[in-house]
């Protein structure tokens, strides 16, 4: 059966750019809420503050379109954050050398998960579980509990306005290349597809293991160096950094319209949907809410958001 | 002759979103027949069912079932309650419940909270019974049973409930013959205890066999209603697509050269044991057999998709033994899997990239993928074998049976394969569709691959096949040439007779 292509109606832009207009709509609230809300000031808070959590829901949205889960990036935040703390405080390692090596650290984490996965065959929410409980006491491990300390001029170096926010522009530069990478190459195509139908893309010749693995991989790197950015911001690092990471991660993504499901879900709507969980807290500590109601109110808000989702997106099949 | 009608569907109308799928259609059916349904996929035969059954709401219309008139809206409890049970193509069981749970599933509790296990299997055994077969236990788990002695359970389920009208969707395309026959001989038996049957089957043969009357849809409109016997096939098909039919099976000028593929004793896991065969380049040969006589499993192990124990496999000349599809396919040698929901297609992923999976090789450079290159090669393979699609960016699973199983064989074309396999490629498609399929079969003879069709329905292999396989349990039961292509050899070598 046909479907005309002209009846492009106002519905169905609406159902297609449904989470830009949650954020928009969110971006006018908080604009009438508080007249601080866009304020330069402000605004690189909150770059400064959400460049974590996109990178975080980047890794995830990869992971999520193979029908997979990451609960470790988290923990695997921290091991980010005490690795390369560690490294600076400890050996006085260069700063971008150390971050490099924390990263590194944070992708065998990835791989780890990835081969319990893709290779071992347990599911990825059992196996993310597990690492995840691994990495945190890595951490802790690591600092013996006390968070390390390091001196101004180094870590704090990529947060600092005087560069132009390091942090920021490599962000926006990974949100990109992410965003590109989806839509362009052949390995953004065959994770959507693994995810979509992992039989009918084996049965086409790709093995599927591989990319797998590369999805969990990707998430540790990308957890890994979001970790280093919150150290930097505080020049510590702490095993307690990334603390519920995971569900903020996994939230951002179904906001952003991914389906648990698999094979379904977009770079760019995922770091939207991460900067409306940070807009929802930045604007209720602008208007001073206590921190434990904002949990509440941010609970029915990301209900509201994903409840839009499948309204907006149910469409009756044809047969 | 003033006849009693159970089913009065009048004007029914059902759009979704600007796609009209039934326009004005009537539909009566009298107490007691067996009335066949039939139309091309996307004729309107599922979505007047699913309307019946309460699974859709119709747009405009009314539906007089029994001399009741149906709610404004109705759920598929509501219809059940009206007396009408659907049996789909793809069952409502729970497979990992019993056979008398499954029976039982809507009404296990009824009457109090605890369910009284012992007279819910003493029912379930009756109703088994009552089909004619008692040798089901009602404590069998579903998913361990045969498909054709599920599809008894999902009967028995309709029949617990006491249902006046049963609707069956396609239930033959999943069965072999012998079990086909044994379902047929039901639906007989349920007719003469006063049930009506609605039947929807895309195979003529069973219709002529089994039916009173017949309702011709086609485009979502009413054709005609007529009684069986006073029309021939030919005219029910050119009702049907509102065309003289063209020949279903078009003619091959293909060369048949060299052997390209041998396969010699072949044994993997635990259904395939000793399968030796050739094919050569050119030709079509036909695997034909039971279910479960093991054709899917050799061609999955030759494929690389299961491992083999043991055997020789011979390709192009090199002995060979793939370890994965991967390496299959990068050899050339391809296979179209049966399922194509479950193992073809990825059905909410865009037409262009189904068509394309296999062959993304083409279309990038360094991983980057093209995609103005992608689509005009996409819509040059979906038009060389026509397809008919809104765009090439919508999801598969906007588009028809026939249509979907294009994108698949497209899939396999632009992998160049030099040995094609494809188990059942007609499986579920309607008359015009398959003969648009066997067209591409014939190409890709005609340009020297070598095809090799797995078929459950023997026309297809007499009338497409240069040669024909039969398996039997595991084992080649015999070879059947051009010549000899008759269905009662094909028959006698499957049973083994």
């Amino acid at each position: 059966m046909k479907q005309s292509l002209k009846n492009l109606n106002v519905k169905d832009i609406f159902i297609n750019y449904n989470t830009y207009f949650i954020f928009v709509l969110l971006l006018i609230i908080s604009g009438i809420l508080s007249e601080h809300f866009f304020t330069a000031m402000n605004l690189t808070n909150i770059a400064l503050q959400q460049a974590a959590p996109i990178l975080v829901a980047i890794g995830m949205l990869f992971v999520i379109l193979t029908r997979g889960i990451d609960l470790s990036v988290g923990s695997v935040m921290a091991v980010g954050a005490t690795v390369s703390t560690t490294l600076i405080a400890e050996l006085e390692m260069n700063y971008i050398l150390a971050t490099i090596i924390a990263v590194l650290v944070g992708t065998i984490f990835g791989i780890f998960t990835g081969i319990l996965v893709a290779y071992i065959g347990i599911q990825g929410f059992v196996a993310s579980l597990a690492t995840m409980t691994i990495a945190r006491g890595v951490a802790f491990v690591l600092t013996s509990g006390t968070p390390v300390k390091v001196d101004n001029g180094t870590l704090n170096n990529i947060v600092s306005r005087d560069n132009f926010f390091p942090i920021i522009i490599m962000t926006v530069a990974i949100i990109l290349l992410f965003a590109l990478v989806q839509r362009y190459t052949g390995w953004g195509r065959t994770i959507i597809a693994v995810g979509s139908n992992p039989t009918a893309v084996q049965l086409a010749g790709i093995k599927t293991k591989q990319f797998v693995l590369s999805a969990y991989a990707l998430s540790g790197s990308l957890a890994a160096l979001a970790g280093v950015f919150v150290a930097a911001r505080s020049s510590t690092g702490s095993a307690t950094v990334g603390n519920m990471a995971e569900l903020d991660a996994i939230a951002a993504c179904v906001i952003g319209g991914a389906s648990l499901l698999g094979g379904k879900g977009f770079v760019i709507r995922a770091v939207i949907g991460a900067l409306v969980l940070g807009l929802i807290g930045n604007v209720m500590n602008l208007l001073s809410v206590p921190s434990y109601p904002q949990d509440i109110i941010k609970g029915f808000i990301i209900i509201a958001a994903v409840i839009l989702q499948i309204v907006t997106s149910k469409r009756e099949k044809t047969v | 002759m003033s006849a009693d009608y159970i089913i009065k569907m009048s004007n029914i109308s059902k759009n979704f979103g600007g796609v009209k799928a039934l326009i004005n259609v009537p539909f009566e059916v009298k107490r007691g027949e067996i009335h066949a349904l039939i139309g091309e996929n996307g004729a309107g035969k599922s979505t007047l069912m699913k309307i019946l059954a309460g699974a859709y709401q119709k747009n405009e219309g009314e539906v007089v079932i029994d001399g009741y008139e149906a709610p404004r809206t109705t759920t598929p409890k509501s219809m059940i309650k009206m007396g009408v049970s659907v049996i789909y193509q793809e069952f409502m069981l729970a497979p990992d419940l019993t056979v008398a749970e499954n029976i039982y599933i809507d009404s296990m509790v009824e009457g109090g909270v605890f369910i009284n296990w012992k007279s819910l299997k003493k029912k379930a055994k009756e109703q088994l019974e009552r089909l004619g077969f008692g040798h089901i236990k009602p404590d069998a788990v579903v998913g361990e049973l045969s498909i054709a002695n599920q599809q008894i359970v999902e009967i028995a389920k309709c029949l617990a409930r006491d249902s006046k009208i049963l609707v069956f969707d396609e239930p033959t395309a999943v069965l072999t013959f012998s079990e086909t026959e044994k379902l047929l001989s039901i639906i007989r038996q349920l007719k003469s205890e006063g049930v009506t049957i609605i039947y929807i089957s895309h195979r003529l043969e069973e219709l002529f066999e089994i039916s009173d009357r017949i309702t011709v849809l086609k485009d979502g409109k009413y054709v005609d209603t007529v009684i069986t016997n006073e029309i021939t096939k030919d005219a029910l098909v050119s009702m049907m697509v509102g065309r003289e039919l063209e020949q279903l099976f078009p003619e091959r000028n293909a060369e048949i050269g060299e052997e390209v593929l041998i396969v010699d004793k072949l044994h993997a896991g635990e259904v395939v044991k000793e399968v030796s065969f050739s094919v050569k380049k050119g030709e079509v040969l036909g695997f034909s057999g039971l279910i479960g006589a093991g054709r899917t499993e050799t061609m999955r192990a030759i494929f690389g998709a299961d491992k083999i124990d043991s055997g020789k496999v011979v390709y192009f000349g090199e002995n060979v033994r793939f370890k994965s599809p991967k390496e299959a396919i990068e050899n050339g040698l391809g296979l179209v899997p049966e399922d194509r929901k479950q193992q073809g297609l990825l059905l909410e992923q865009s037409i262009r990239m189904n068509t394309t999976l296999a062959a993304m090789k083409k279309i990038k450079r360094f991983d980057i993928i093209n995609h103005k290159r992608e689509k005009k090669y996409a819509k040059e393979l979906l038009e060389s074998i026509r397809t008919k699609y809104g765009h090439i960016d919508h999801e598969a699973n906007s588009l028809s049976g026939g249509n979907q199983q294009k994108i698949v064989l497209a899939k396999w074309l632009a992998a160049d394969c030099k040995v094609m396999i494809l188990d059942e490629p007609t499986r579920g498609v309607d008359v015009g569709a398959k003969t648009e399929i066997y067209k591409v079969i014939n190409r890709l003879a005609e340009s020297g691959v070598a095809v090799i069709v797995i078929a459950s329905e023997m026309s297809e292999i007499i009338g497409l096949c240069d040669r024909a396989v039969v398996m039997r349990m595991g084992k080649v039961a015999g070879e059947v040439n051009k010549e000899n292509l008759t269905e009662d050899n094909l028959i006698k070598l499957a049973m083994g007779v």
